[in-house]
């Protein structure tokens, strides 16, 4: 059964708590146990990287991680199909590229993810303007159709964006491609502040967030954040176990915080 | 109408697009903004055509090739581009974007370069205008067009090899791109083809729209007022083809692209989105991006720009392939017949006419884009 990306964030926002979402390459050696590692350690949802061969959105750890899952013959249905079988308890997104659905088709890649098991679908190179028929096609099949806000969105189109977004908005921290930064950009908090003042969806940041304190940070203008890189470079490096530690880190981070 | 402004939201038919992260969409907003104004603004295009003249050296000749005409039994009249400054028609291009990311006030350009043809002209533009220069280009390009890679560097600009993907031009896009989106404050993506968002296929066959321009009026001058029978070029992500097919596509010519048999997006591709674009493009059945196979750096990239697709797909032009051995006999052939080295790109519009015996008899006018000075090392090295 697949399970509700939106109504499950809501629900945990509704109890107070902020909300942390780990992302992980589909289809990297092992994967599938970072995920189950992550979920263990307090992940309230997983976004899962399917890997293609332009990631025109993500930085060198990510692109590293998606080239070495498709070297060893990852492909979006192997992904899918892994998916299927991780059994955890939190709902589940992917994050792709356009061309992966549009090559597919529209309904059939919807109805694909939702034979996984996983609603949300985050897809950074089809921006909002673009999005419509993918939209309409994904939510006829009970995908939720995450958009993206960035700074540079003028007000009129990120009311728009929001409205339109399912599962939680995806409020990008900068300008520029997912990665860790020393500092956290100014444009983070105000770009979340801005979607939190026209919608009641989560908002969730990401692109940017690259340690504990800096996700404690941003989640004081933000329902939670979307964690990449530093995920990415930890199960590439340690594997599930390091991820499960990471994981446990921004969760206490982040707890702390929204306690205060 | 054919070859007009595409649609509001950047459609040349089904094709094209804005297919880029939200973080850049208001950047091609504002690009495009930009370029409607100052198009339409008859001191920046005197401005324009001022700076090709006195700098780039336009309008380039047609040139009767006499004795490969005799040859091949047509008549073949060239449009020599390659005698631009920087040997190419990619000049017309970076040229006006140069200037309109002045009228932007912004103070850098960055480029994504193949061959390194674009990347030297971005670096040339860059120097002329006094803007900060930032080249991408693939590593395994870095290495096969070594002498580009320090003319750039001779102009001052910086060359960035791209370590990612199959680190050639379609990874340097990526690169670019991915460079854009942390600096579009203050940097303009100086595009090298008829590819990418909304505005650049429009744009860019805009400022290559000279080439059509002029070559209609030379050849009504040579053909009594008339049009050749066949109008051709190269087609790599399509600039010099869409320059030359946009002076033609109210006429009776007929319009043909010739594409390496290895990167043949248009007569091999699907219907795909990367780069910004939905445009015919070389792709796996899962939609994976292929690396395309050229002879020529510059044609050696898996997508093509949309407008070509809408052209292809409503049949006012038509594509044709020709393989590496095809265009390396017709490199040797224009070079011994006519005393002019072509580029390898160039050289694949040549070979499809020299290969097709329906032209026989007809006029036809050829796109010679480059000069193949860029190109000498390699053919020193296949031809002995
Ligand atoms: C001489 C020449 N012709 C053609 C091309 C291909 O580009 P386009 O298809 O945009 O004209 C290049 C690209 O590097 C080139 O250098």
């Amino acid at each position: 059964m697949s399970r509700s990306l939106e109504a499950a964030l809501r629900t945990k926002r509704a109890a107070g708590q902020k909300l942390l979402v780990p992302y992980l390459t589909g289809g990297f050696d092992g994967w599938a146990d970072c995920v189950r590692a992550a979920v263990a350690n307090g992940a309230d949802a997983i976004e899962i990287g399917v890997p293609f061969s332009d990631p025109v959105m993500d930085g060198p750890v990510i692109q590293e991680a998606s080239w070495k899952a498709l070297d060893r013959g990852a492909t979006p249905q192997s992904v899918l199909d892994e998916a299927a079988d991780l059994d955890v308890e939190v709902p589940l997104a992917v994050m792709t590229y356009y061309n992966l659905a549009f090559r597919a088709g529209h309904q059939r890649f919807a109805a694909g993810l939702i034979r996984a098991g996983i609603t949300g679908c985050i897809l950074p190179d089809l921006p909002y303007i673009e999005s419509a028929p993918w939209r309409l096609a994904a939510v006829a099949e009970g995908v939720e159709p995450v958009q993206l806000a960035a700074p540079t969105t003028p007000d009129h189109r990120l009311t728009e964006l929001c409205a339109a977004s399912r599962g939680f908005v995806y409020s990008v921290g900068l300008m520029g491609v997912t990665g860790g930064r020393a500092a956290l950009a100014e444009s983070a908090k105000v770009t979340a502040a801005r979607c939190m003042a026209v919608t009641d969806t989560p908002v969730l940041v990401g692109v940017g967030i690259s340690t504990p304190d800096r996700a404690a940070e941003v989640v004081q203008a933000s329902d939670g954040v979307v964690v990449g890189t530093s995920m990415v470079a930890k199960m590439m490096a340690e594997g599930p176990e390091g991820v499960g530690e990471l994981v446990a880190e921004y969760r206490a981070a982040i707890d702390t915080s929204s306690v205060n | 109408m054919v070859m007009a402004e595409p649609s509001s939201d950047g459609r040349f038919g089904e094709f094209g697009g804005r297919f880029v992260p939200e973080s850049l969409v208001a950047a091609c907003e504002e690009l495009e903004a930009a370029f409607r104004t100052a198009w339409s603004d008859p001191v920046f295009v005197a401005e324009f055509h001022r700076v090709l003249k006195d700098y780039g050296g336009r309008p380039s000749p047609v040139t009767e090739a006499a004795q490969l005409s005799k040859k091949l039994g047509l008549r073949l009249l060239l449009k020599r581009e390659d005698l631009n400054h920087t040997g190419s028609h990619k000049i017309n291009n970076v040229v006006g974007q140069a200037l309109l990311a002045a009228r932007m006030g912004k103070t850098k350009l960055v480029a994504e370069t193949g061959a390194g043809q674009h990347g030297v002209a971005t670096a040339t533009a860059a120097a002329m205008m006094g803007m900060e220069c930032k080249v991408y280009m693939g590593a395994v390009d870095v290495e096969r067009q070594a002498l580009n890679v320090f003319r750039m560097q001779l102009l001052g600009a910086e060359v960035v090899p791209v370590e990612s993907g199959s680190r050639t031009l379609k990874d340097a896009v990526n690169e670019a791109m991915r460079h854009w989106v942390a600096v579009v404050e203050d940097t303009h993506y100086c595009l090298g083809s008829v590819m990418g968002p909304h505005p650049y296929p429009w744009m860019v066959r805009e400022f290559h729209r000279v080439i059509g321009d002029e070559a209609r009026e030379q050849c009504a001058a040579l053909l009594d007022g008339g049009v050749p029978d066949v109008v051709t070029a190269c087609v790599g992500g399509g600039s010099n083809a869409a320059g030359l097919f946009s002076g033609f596509a109210d006429s009776d010519a007929e319009l043909v692209g010739v594409e390496p048999a290895g990167g043949a997006a248009v007569t091999r591709g699907v219907p795909g989105v990367v780069h910004g674009m939905l445009s015919y493009l070389m792709q796996d059945e899962d939609g994976q991006v292929l690396e395309a196979q050229s002879i020529s750096a510059g044609l050696d990239y898996p997508g093509v720009g949309p407008e070509h697709a809408h052209l292809a797909k409503t049949g006012r032009a038509t594509y044709e392939t020709v393989t590496d051995a095809e265009v390396i006999d017709a490199f040797g052939l224009l070079s011994r017949t006519e005393g002019i080295i072509p580029a390898l790109e160039s050289a694949h519009a040549l070979a499809w006419v020299v290969r097709d015996e329906r032209l026989r008899g007809k006029t036809v006018l050829l796109n010679l884009s480059g000069r193949g000075d860029k190109d000498v090392n390699q053919m020193m090295d296949i031809l002995k």
